[in-house]
């Protein structure tokens, strides 16, 4: 044994660290199942190129009049078999000889998939009338990663981990060694207690980079997610993040002795926060008299912050109000714990 | 002879502790000396953990005074720690651990100390070296939970029901390592609930019962106070019998029921039993049991309570 490893501190932190590398389904919740999540998201809901519309036609010349625009699937149908595929969704829109030489439309208007027909069938029919546009225009078309589900989702997930692993990582530990009476053990030594708390945050320090590094590099890697803003900012976000939920392990597994209790209040404390700070979807949807309540969520905190970030572009200054929550959040959260902690 | 406080390894004066609106100790006088074996023998609940984690430093008593190697936990608990050699009772040392990380761990709490190898060594565990704590037997276990408690090469070692669930073997294991710490010189203070280990391994004994100790002394001293040298334990069945009778027989000193089975203490076995079998002869009695042993600190606790040590 030489010197450095026989100190206390880096003893007890590589027991964290055999702890969590021997437990392998550890390892699989931390690591590998946001990769899958985010996969799974990712597919699910990436950009699909536009859509064409069905419509149906129920004579030849209109037929022709619409097929010249390109964004309408045009079928000719009967007219009682048109009339069917309308009902049952089949087409958007249905275009039909009126009287005089007209066309009439039929579709729903509360349907956007019958407004866009309407529009683009219409727009078809003039131009195959003769109709010439005063204005002429041409499209431009920007598909930028950036504004993407999968772009949205990867910070979120990011937060998520960073939560889920510090909440789990102290509250469960902590307990675990209460119950098993190896707390007790341990503090029934000259071991400066500080140190066995201390062991958890490097342990904690220690795994950060793998546990942001892994989910960003799959996104980046896979789905070309940017990270516009600095790396700095990013890696201290993510750092006070860890902190603010460490210390709200902690307080989580501060008195308490069974691993049911504890498991408990980390969902008590973990679920609302997954459906509040805009994880899987903007937290812009909630009324906005529960918008201060969410932007002071640590959970919120982090998720924003690494957007502005990562897809913004935001620098510290512009991180500043999420990094006060962060750490107001870290501060408020250790002075309890350590005001309540329970060491047998 | 050295003055009383290097003589006194542990000293304990009118101890008290109540849990809630129960009294786990109540009122405890003791005395270690220096380099000697000393145990606390009680059945569970009788308030021996809570007597010695008062003594360990883990738990604040109501009232009353410890001081070990002439400190005290109020003013030298850091000292103090460096010192003593703890085991709890049912401590789960962290099963993902080999037998020499865990070992190297607590060593590194300690200023000094002999290495986990040579730990390993005391203990025996040398091939149990890179094994999982988790795969180990329970003797494994506790053996391993005593070389954590000596890498800091303690002036006075606590262990607390260091054999409790251990298999015959494994017991006797223990306790030849045990004997080793006393032949090395070691202070300890044990508690048990089982009496031949209590006998084997103590040079002194004190016996606590509801929170207080109800006798102390050296094993001999404590079988010799109740005036016997045998017991004679025998069952009659269903039938009736005439205990009175019994007791009136030459020799025999205390007679009592417990569960069904007589124990009769006698001074003189080879006039004893056969007065006993005549006596049951004359009443009749059929015998369906009938054992005889040397008087032991379970006869002084069932002599002293009434009760078996681990009937609780």
């Amino acid at each position: 044994m030489n010197k450095a490893t026989d100190h206390p501190l880096v003893q007890l932190t590589l027991m964290r660290m055999r702890e969590f590398i021997r437990e392998p389904e550890a390892l699989f919740w931390a690591l590998i199942f946001p990769i899958a999540l985010a996969a799974g998201l990712g597919i699910a809901f990436r950009n699909q190129p536009p859509q064409v519309l069905k419509i149906a036609a129920v004579t030849p010349r209109i037929a022709e009049g619409l097929r010249q625009e390109k964004l309408l699937d045009v079928m000719q149908l009967p007219a009682a078999l048109a009339e069917q595929s309308l009902r049952t969704g089949k087409v958007a829109l249905l275009a039909e000889p009126g009287p005089d030489g007209t066309v009439v439309y039929r579709y729903d208007d509360t349907n956007p998939e019958g407004r866009s027909a309407r529009m683009l069938a219409d727009q078809a029919m003039q131009r195959s009338a003769g109709r010439q546009d005063p204005v002429s225009t041409s499209d431009n078309i920007l598909r930028e990663p950036g504004s993407r589900y999968i772009d949205f989702l990867i910070p979120g997930l990011i937060g998520m981990g960073i939560m889920g692993n510090s909440i789990w990582g102290l509250g469960f530990s902590i307990v675990d060694a209460r119950r098993k009476k190896l707390m007790k053990r341990i503090v029934a030594t000259p071991m400066p207690r500080s140190y066995y708390l201390l062991s958890f945050l490097l342990w904690r320090l220690i795994l950060l980079p793998v546990e942001i590094g892994v989910p960003l590099a799959f996104g980046v890697l896979v789905f070309g997610v940017p990270i516009r803003g600095s790396f700095f900012a990013l890696a201290g976000a993510c750092l006070l993040a860890s902190l603010a939920f460490s210390a709200g392990g902690l307080l989580l597994a501060s008195r308490v002795r069974t691993i049911e209790a504890v498991s408990g209040l980390m969902n008590m404390t973990m679920v609302p926060m997954w459906i509040l700070s805009g994880v899987f979807f903007s937290s812009q949807r909630f009324p906005d008299t529960v918008q201060p309540v969410i932007k002071a969520l640590p959970l919120t905190a982090i998720i924003d912050a690494l957007r502005a970030n990562m897809l913004q572009g935001a620098g510290l200054a512009q991180m500043a109000p999420q990094a006060g929550v962060l750490a107001a959040w870290a501060a408020g959260c250790f002075v309890i714990a350590l005001k309540l902690f329970r060491w047998r | 002879m050295p003055a009383l406080a290097t003589d006194t390894a542990l000293h304990v004066r009118d101890l008290r502790k109540t849990y809630k609106d129960v009294l786990a100790v109540a009122g405890i006088d003791l005395e270690v000396r220096a380099g000697e074996c000393f145990g606390l023998l009680g059945p569970n609940g009788a308030g021996k953990t809570t007597t010695i984690e008062i003594c360990e430093g883990l738990t604040e008593p109501d009232s009353g005074e410890v001081e070990l190697l002439g400190l005290r936990w109020s003013s030298n608990s850091a000292a103090l720690r460096q010192r003593l050699g703890i085991q709890l009772q049912e401590t789960q040392l962290s099963e993902k651990l080999t037998v020499v990380e865990t070992l190297r761990l607590f060593r590194s709490f300690f200023r000094q100390g002999p290495g986990a190898d040579e730990a390993l060594r005391i203990v025996q565990l040398e091939e149990k070296r890179d094994a999982r704590v988790g795969n180990l037997s329970g003797g494994q276990k506790q053996r391993l939970a005593l070389a954590c408690a000596l890498v800091g090469d303690p002036d006075l070692l606590f262990l607390d029901e260091p054999t409790t669930g251990l298999d015959p073997q494994a017991r006797r294991q223990l306790w030849d390592l045990i004997e080793e710490f006393k032949l090395a010189g070691r202070t300890i203070l044990l508690t048990t609930h089982y009496m031949e280990e209590a006998e084997r391994l103590c040079d002194r004994v004190a016996i606590m019962d509801h929170g207080k100790i109800i006798s102390h002394g050296t094993p001999r001293e404590l079988i010799a106070s109740i005036g016997v040298e045998h017991v004679v334990e025998f069952s009659a069945g269903n039938a009736t019998l005439d205990l009175a009778r019994v007791s009136g027989m030459a020799g025999v000193r205390d007679v009592r029921s417990v569960n069904g089975t007589v124990l009769m203490q006698v001074t003189e076995l080879h006039k004893a039993v056969p007065a006993l079998l005549e006596e049951l002869g004359r009443q009749g009695v059929p015998l369906t049991e009938l054992r005889t042993h040397s008087a032991s600190l379970e006869d002084v606790f069932v002599h002293l309570t009434g009760r078996h040590l681990r009937d609780e």
